[in-house]
C-alpha cells in the first residue's frame, strides 16, 4: 500500500513491487496523458515530475514514489488556462502527434525551472532524452525559447 | 520484471543486513541502471532494498583537499558541484536530465559498465570509495565488465575525489545510447599526471605511456606518436576497436588542451 | 484570403487536447472485462518449428487462451495479403508466398509471431509465454541483398528459386543503349540505401472487441488507414462480412507508412475476442516493434549516366535489387517498381532510362513503405549520380542541374518512365534555396570552419516525387488490387455548422485544422463552427487512408467535392426563397445572392431551411444538407523542389554535423503555411536521420543487431540545427485545390544532399564515396583509405 499526491489528489492504492510508476499512473490512475514510448528509457514520453523534478516514469518503482509529490501533463495546466509552455507549444507548432508531447512538455518546464532564459543550445542539450519523430524538433525548441521568456516576463 | 521484495531500510547498517546472506539482494540507488536490467530481465533479483531512506549518503562538500560525494548524490547534483570542474561537466554530461536527476554516483560505479563517464573520472583523479566496511583505491575498483571490487553485500558510502591542479573529460558518445565509445580524463596533479579511458575496453583502464609523456610535458603535442592497441578494446555496430583505439588518442589531446 | 481560410497560419485545433494529457490513443482505451495478449516471436532469423509444447504455459496463473499457427489454420483464417501484384519481365506474376498470422511449420525472421498467450494482464501473459516450450531446428539464415542473390544462398521460400519475388522492368532498352553508344562521357556509380526501420513514437496497439449477441466484431486499432483494414479484413483474413466490422483509428502517434499495413496482431486480437468472449488487446514494446513493424528502403543499385560533351544528359541505366524481407507487407511489391523507377527521370530531361528492378526475399522483417516509399530512393540515387558526373566533367554542380532541368515550357513533360509531369520550375526553387543560403557566401563560410580545424562541405539535391496516390485505373493497369481514390461527407447542421467526415486519417499531419479551413474558405462559416471526423469506419462512408502524401490533394479534393455538391443544392434552396433563377444565383463569402441585386440569404439561412422546408421546393428536392463525394486523382501530383545542406566534418574522428538547411519546395497551394513548414522539418529529421544516423543493421545470418534506440541511433534535438525552409509554388493543374503534398519533401530531397556535403567536405582529402549512414567510423575510415 502506498500513499502519492497526483495533481494535487491523494490516492492510497495497492501496488505490486515492480508497478512502474508510468503503469499506476496509466493502468491504475488512468491518468493516459503520460505515454510509454520504449523500453531502454530513452524516448522521454513518460516524464512527470516527482517532487519537482522531471524523471522517466518508466524508471522509477511506484513504491519508489510512496509519499511523494507527483505531476503529470494532466495537472499542468490550470483552471482550464494552459501553462505557459503548454501555450508555446500549440503557439509555435511543437506538436505534431502528439504522443512525445506531454513528455516534452514535462521536460521542458523543468529546464525552464532551473535555467530561466536557456540559449537554443542549452534547450537542444536538455532535451537530450526526449525523443520527437514529428516535428524535426525545430518548433519545439522554438516552443521552449518563447515560453521562457513569457514566464520570464512574468505572466506567470 | 519478476516481482521481487521491497524494502526500505533506515540506516547503512539495516541495507546491508539486508543484503547480507541473500543472494538474490540487490540495492536500488537511483534505479537507472538497474531498473532498465529489469525491465529487460536481465536481472531477476528476489529482493531490492532502497536507499532513499538514507540521506546521510546524499551530502555533497569539500573534505581537506578532497571532495566528498556521499554515494546518493545525483548526477545532477555532481554537475552543480564544486571545485572540480571537470568533475561537474563529465557529470551534466551523462545520460539525459531525467536520468541525471535520478542517477547516483554509487549507483553509477557500483553497477560498473564499461561505458559508464564516472570511471573515468574515478580512476584519472585517484579517487578513494568508501564503503561501509573499507576503503578502496579506485584503481583497483572496476576489475571487469560490470564487475567492480564490492562484495555482494557491501554498499558504497562515499566517493573522495583530490583536488587536482588541472583537470578535463572529453567524451565520444554513443550517437543512439549516449554512453562513451571513448571517454578520456586527463589529470594532473601533486602526484604526476594520470588518464584514464572509459568505454573503449571492458573496463576503465590508465595508458601509462600518455602519463610519462605527459609528466615531462602537460602539451597535446606530447601524445604526438602515442598508440594504444586495439587488441584489448571493444568492437560494436558503434565502433570497432581498432577506431577506439584512434579515438583515444584523438580524445586525450582534446583533454589536454582543455584541462 | 478569407481569415483562416486556405493559406492562413491557423493553430492546430487538435493540439489542446494533446497538451492537456486528453489524447486518446488505442493503448489508452481501457474496455470493460478486456484481456492482454503477448506475443511470443522468433528469436532464430531462419528456423523449422518441430514441436511446441503448451502445457507448463497453460498452466500459469491468468491465462485465458493460448493459440497457435495451428488454431490459425484450423479456424481457415486468411493470410495477410499484398495488396499489389507486380509482373515479371515474361509477363508472368511475381511469387506471393503465404503470410499466416502466426508461423505455421517455420519461422523466416527475427519477430516472426509463433505462439499468442492472453491472459488476465499484459505481465501474466508475458510470464506465461515465458513457459511455453518450442523447440527450433535452426536453419542457415541470410539477411543482406548480396548474399541473398548468390548461388547456394539459403532459400527463403521453396516457391522462389533464388529468393527472387520478381524481377521487373520499366525503360526502354534499346533507346537506352543507344543513348550510351553515342555518349561522349558515362559516369557509373554504386550506392546502398540503408535500411531503417520508422520508428513512430507511438508503438502499435489493437484492440479487439467480438460481440457475440450482435455478431459484431469492434477493433480499435494504430492505423494510417482503418478502412483498408476492414477491407482486408472482411475479404481476406478474418472473412466476415464488412458490415459486421468497425474498424477505429483513435489518435494516432505517427506512422510514416508503417502504419498503413495490415498486420498479424490485427486479426489476431478480433479472432482471439471471438474465441474467448472478452476484448482482447495487444500492445507493442518498442522494442517488439523494431523486429515487427516494417521496415524501409533497403536497396543495392548500379546506375550508370550517359552524358554528351556538353554534360546534357542522354541516357539512364539503372539496376536495383530490393529486399522486401521475409513475406511481402501490404503495399510492399509497389514500392521498388511504380514509387522508385518511375521517380528516375527526377527534375531532368533525360531522353532514354532503362530500369532494372529484382525484388528478393530474405530473413528479415518485411520491407515496405517509409515515408517517401521509393522515392528517397530514386532520389538519392540520381542526386548521387548527377553529382559525381559534375565531378568528372569538370562541370559546376549547380550548373549542371540547371542545364538539364526539364524547362517551365515543357510542363506537361512526358518521361520515359510513365509518369507525365504536370507542371514544376524547377530553376525557382533551385535559386530560392540558393539565396536562402546564401550561396555566394559560402567560400568564406568554408574558410572560418578550416580555421576552427572542421571541413566544411555544401551539398545539393534536387528532386521531384509523385504523392497524390492515385489515379485509380492507372494503378489498376499496374497491379494495384484496391482502388486509390478519397471519399468524403460533408454534413451542414440545421444550425449551420459544419461536420466534415474524411477517409483520410490523421496521425500528426493536423487535418482537423487544414481541413476545417477548406470549409471556412468555400462555404465561409467560421472555423468554430467546423469539425473534421476520421478513423472510425462506423461514421466515415469510406476512404483509402493517409499515406503518399495523398490527404490534402486526394481527400482533401474530396471534402472540396462534397462542398460542391453542398453549394449547388444550397442554391436550388436559395433560389426557390428568392424567387429567381437558378442560373441567377452565385454564391460567395457564405452567402448566396441573386447576381447583381442584393437580395441574398446567409448559408445558415439555408441550412436552417433544408432542415426546416416550411418555404421549400419540396416536389424537386430532398429536405437535408448533407453530401458525400468520392475523389479519384486524375493523375499523381508532382512536388520537388531544392534541398541544400552545409556540413562540418572533424577530420580527427569523422563525426559529421550539419550546420545549416535550406530547402525551397515546390508543394502546389499552401492551404496552411505553418502545418507545411512543420511536415518539412520532420520530413528533414528523418532524412538527415538517414544519411548519418540511422540503420538497421542484420547480421549475415538474419540476427537483428539494432533492436532498440541503445543502438538505433533517432536523430536527438542536440543533432540537429534549425532549418530554413521556403516555397514557390505551381499550383498543382488537375485538382480542384491545386495541391501537391508535403509529407515526404524533407525525407525524399534531404539524404542525397547531406551526403553530397559530405564528399565535397572530403574532397580535398581524395574521398570519393561513402555510403549512408556516414557514421564517424565510416567517415574515418574514407579519409584514411584515401589518404595514401
Amino acid at each position: 500500500m502506498i500513499t502519492v499526491k497526483v495533481n494535487k489528489r491523494s490516492h492510497t492504492v495497492e501496488v505490486e513491487p515492480r508497478t512502474l510508476l508510468v503503469e499506476l499512473l496509466r493502468d491504475q490512475l488512468r491518468l493516459t496523458g503520460t505515454h510509454v514510448g520504449c523500453d531502454t528509457s530513452q524516448c522521454g514520453a513518460c516524464v512527470v515530475h516527482v517532487n519537482g523534478k522531471s524523471v522517466k516514469s518508466c524508471t522509477m518503482l511506484a513504491v519508489e514514489a510512496d509519499g511523494a509529490d507527483i505531476t503529470t501533463i494532466e495537472g499542468v495546466a490550470e483552471g482550464g488556462k494552459m501553462h505557459p509552455m503548454q501555450a508555446a507549444f500549440q503557439e509555435h507548432h511543437g506538436l505534431q502527434c502528439g504522443f512525445c508531447t506531454p513528455g516534452m512538455v514535462m521536460s521542458a518546464i523543468d529546464l525552464v525551472r532551473r535555467n530561466a532564459s536557456p540559449s537554443e543550445t542549452e534547450v537542444r542539450h536538455w532535451l537530450e532524452g526526449n525523443i520527437c519523430r514529428c516535428t524535426g524538433y525545430h518548433n519545439i525548441v522554438k516552443a521552449v525559447l518563447s515560453a521562457a521568456e513569457t514566464i520570464r516576463g512574468g505572466s506567470r | 520484471m519478476k516481482n521481487f521484495q521491497f524494502h526500505r531500510p533506515k540506516s547503512v547498517a539495516e541495507a546491508v543486513k539486508l543484503l547480507s546472506g541473500n543472494e538474490g539482494a540487490k540495492a536500488l540507488a537511483g534505479g537507472q541502471s538497474l531498473l532498465p536490467m529489469l525491465k529487460l530481465d536481465l536481472a531477476q533479483p528476489t529482493d531490492l532494498v532502497s536507499l532513499a531512506g538514507l540521506a546521510e549518503l546524499r551530502e555533497i562538500r569539500v573534505d581537506g583537499t578532497n571532495l566528498l560525494v556521499g554515494a546518493l548524490a545525483t548526477h545532477d547534483e555532481v554537475a552543480a558541484s564544486k571545485p572540480i570542474a571537470a568533475l561537474a561537466r563529465l557529470a551534466g554530461g551523462i545520460g539525459d536530465a531525467q536520468v541525471r536527476n535520478r542517477g547516483t554516483i554509487g549507483g553509477s560505479i557500483s553497477h560498473a559498465d564499461p561505458a559508464a563517464d564516472y570511471p573515468a573520472a574515478l580512476v584519472a583523479l585517484g579517487a578513494t570509495i568508501a564503503t561501509d566496511r573499507r576503503r578502496l583505491p579506485a584503481d583497483s575498483f572496476f576489475t571487469g565488465l560490470f564487475q567492480s571490487a564490492l562484495e555482494p553485500d557491501e554498499l558504497i558510502t562515499a566517493v573522495h575525489f583530490p583536488v587536482p591542479e588541472r583537470c578535463s573529460y572529453v567524451k565520444f558518445a554513443h550517437r543512439a545510447s549516449k554512453f562513451a565509445v571513448v571517454g578520456v580524463m586527463v589529470v594532473k596533479a601533486k602526484g604526476g599526471v594520470r588518464v584514464a579511458v572509459t568505454g573503449a575496453g571492458s573496463r576503465v583502464f590508465r595508458v601509462p605511456e600518455m602519463e610519462a609523456a605527459l609528466g615531462k610535458k602537460f602539451a597535446p603535442e606530447s601524445l604526438d606518436g602515442i598508440a594504444v592497441a586495439a587488441d584489448d578494446l571493444q568492437t560494436d555496430s558503434e565502433a570497432s576497436a581498432e577506431f577506439r583505439a584512434h579515438l583515444i588518442g584523438v580524445m586525450a589531446k582534446r583533454a589536454v588542451a582543455s584541462a | 484570403m478569407t481569415a483562416g481560410g486556405i493559406g492562413s497560419p491557423v493553430k492546430r485545433r487538435e493540439d489542446r487536447r494533446f497538451l492537456l494529457g486528453k489524447g486518446q490513443y488505442t493503448d489508452d482505451i481501457q474496455l470493460p472485462d478486456q484481456t492482454h495478449a503477448y506475443l511470443l516471436r522468433s528469436h532464430h532469423a531462419s528456423a523449422r518449428i518441430a514441436s511446441i509444447d503448451l502445457t507448463a504455459a497453460r498452466q500459469a496463473p491468468g491465462v485465458v487462451a493460448i493459440l497457435t499457427g495451428e488454431d490459425v489454420a484450423a479456424d481457415q483464417l486468411g493470410g495477410l495479403p499484398a495488396g499489389w501484384l507486380i509482373k515479371n519481365k515474361d509477363g508472368s506474376n511475381m511469387v506471393e508466398p503465404p503470410h499466416p498470422a502466426l508461423a505455421i511449420g517455420k519461422v523466416r525472421h527475427v519477430g516472426d509471431p509463433v505462439v499468442m498467450v492472453v491472459a488476465e494482464t499484459r505481465t501474466q501473459a508475458r510470464e506465461a509465454a515465458q513457459l511455453v516450450e518450442i523447440d527450433y531446428e535452426p536453419l542457415q539464415g541470410v539477411a543482406h541483398l548480396p548474399q541473398a542473390v548468390a548461388s547456394g544462398a539459403p532459400q527463403v521460400w521453396d516457391e522462389a528459386p533464388g529468393n527472387v519475388c520478381y524481377d521487373w522492368h520499366i525503360g526502354d532498352p534499346t533507346a537506352t543503349d543507344a543513348a550510351f553508344a553515342r555518349a561522349k562521357h558515362v559516369v557509373k556509380i554504386d550506392l546502398t540505401n540503408n535500411r531503417l526501420i520508422p520508428n513512430p513514437m507511438e508503438p502499435r496497439s489493437a484492440i479487439g472487441h467480438y460481440e457475440d449477441a450482435s455478431e459484431h466484431y469492434t477493433l480499435y486499432t494504430t492505423s494510417q488507414n482503418p478502412h483498408l483494414i476492414r477491407l482486408l479484413l472482411g475479404a481476406f483474413t478474418l472473412k466476415v462480412p464488412e458490415h459486421k466490422i468497425r474498424v477505429f483509428a483513435p489518435d494516432v502517434g505517427g506512422g510514416f507508412g508503417s502504419k498503413i499495413y495490415h498486420y498479424a496482431e490485427e486479426l489476431l486480437v478480433l479472432w482471439a475476442s471471438r474465441r474467448i468472449g472478452r476484448p482482447v488487446k495487444w500492445t507493442s514494446d518498442r522494442n517488439e516493434a523494431f523486429m515487427s513493424d516494417a521496415h524501409g528502403r533497403d536497396h543495392v543499385s548500379h546506375a550508370e549516366l550517359a552524358l554528351d560533351e556538353r554534360g546534357r544528359f542522354l541516357g539512364l541505366r539503372v539496376d536495383t535489387l530490393a529486399n522486401m524481407g521475409a513475406y511481402l507487407s501490404t503495399f510492399a511489391p509497389c514500392i521498388p517498381t511504380y514509387l522508385y523507377a518511375t521517380l528516375l527521370s527526377g527534375p531532368y530531361a533525360i531522353p532514354a532510362i532503362y530500369v532494372e528492378v529484382k525484388a528478393i526475399f530474405t530473413h528479415t522483417v518485411p520491407v515496405d513503405a517509409y515515408r517517401g516509399a521509393g522515392r528517397p530512393e530514386a532520389a538519392y540515387l540520381l542526386e548521387r549520380l548527377v553529382d559525381k558526373a559534375a565531378r568528372q566533367l569538370g562541370i559546376d554542380r549547380v550548373e549542371i542541374r540547371r542545364e538539364n532541368f526539364i524547362k517551365p515550357e515543357q510542363f506537361p513533360y512526358q518521361t520515359p518512365v510513365a509518369l507525365q509531369y504536370d507542371t514544376g520550375n524547377y530553376h525557382a526553387t533551385l535559386d530560392l534555396a540558393l539565396k536562402s543560403i546564401d550561396y555566394p557566401g559560402y567560400a568564406a563560410r568554408k574558410k572560418a570552419s578550416a580555421s576552427r580545424g572542421k571541413l566544411r562541405g555544401f551539398g545539393i539535391s534536387t528532386y521531384i516525387e509523385a504523392c497524390g496516390l492515385a489515379p485509380s485505373a492507372v494503378a489498376g493497369v499496374l497491379g494495384a488490387r484496391a482502388g486509390l481514390y478519397e471519399a468524403a461527407t460533408v454534413r451542414v447542421n440545421p444550425t449551420g455548422n459544419v461536420v466534415v467526415f474524411t477517409g483520410s486519417h490523421s496521425h500528426g499531419q493536423g487535418h482537423e485544422t487544414t481541413f476545417a479551413q477548406l470549409v471556412v474558405e468555400r462555404l465561409g462559416v467560421p472555423i468554430e463552427s467546423v469539425e473534421v471526423v476520421h478513423g472510425d469506419t462506423d461514421r466515415i462512408p469510406f476512404g483509402m487512408g493517409t499515406y503518399g502524401s495523398r490527404s490534402a490533394s486526394v481527400g482533401g479534393s474530396a471534402v472540396f467535392k462534397a462542398m460542391e455538391k453542398i453549394i449547388d443544392k444550397g442554391k436550388k434552396i436559395a433560389a426557390h426563397m428568392l424567387e429567381a433563377k437558378l442560373a441567377d444565383i452565385e454564391f460567395s463569402d457564405g452567402s448566396f445572392r441573386v447576381a447583381g441585386t442584393d437580395r441574398a440569404k446567409a448559408f445558415g439561412e439555408i441550412a436552417f431551411a433544408a432542415y426546416v422546408p416550411h418555404n421549400y421546393p419540396l416536389e424537386t428536392l430532398e429536405p437535408g444538407l448533407e453530401e458525400t463525394a468520392f475523389y479519384d486523382p486524375g493523375n499523381f501530383t508532382f512536388p520537388g523542389g531544392c534541398h541544400l545542406v552545409e556540413v562540418e566534418v572533424d577530420p580527427d574522428t569523422g563525426l559529421v554535423a550539419v550546420v545549416d538547411v535550406a530547402i525551397a519546395d515546390d508543394v502546389g497551394v499552401i492551404i496552411n503555411p505553418m502545418i507545411v513548414d512543420g511536415q518539412a522539418h520532420g520530413g528533414l529529421a528523418q532524412g538527415i536521420g538517414q544519411a548519418l544516423w540511422e540503420e538497421c543493421l542484420y547480421d549475415d545470418d538474419g540476427q537483428l543487431l539494432t533492436g532498440s534506440y541503445m543502438n538505433y541511433c533517432m536523430p536527438r534535438a542536440a543533432d540537429l540545427p534549425m532549418f530554413k525552409v521556403g516555397n514557390h509554388a505551381t499550383p498543382c493543374t488537375h485538382n480542384p485545390l491545386g495541391v501537391k503534398g508535403v509529407g515526404e519533401v524533407g525525407a525524399i530531397g534531404v539524404p542525397p544532399a547531406v551526403i553530397n556535403a559530405v564528399l565535397d567536405a572530403l574532397e580535398p582529402l581524395g574521398v570519393k564515396h561513402i555510403d549512408m549512414p556516414a557514421t564517424p567510423e565510416k567517415v574515418w575510415r574514407a579519409i584514411r583509405e584515401a589518404r595514401p
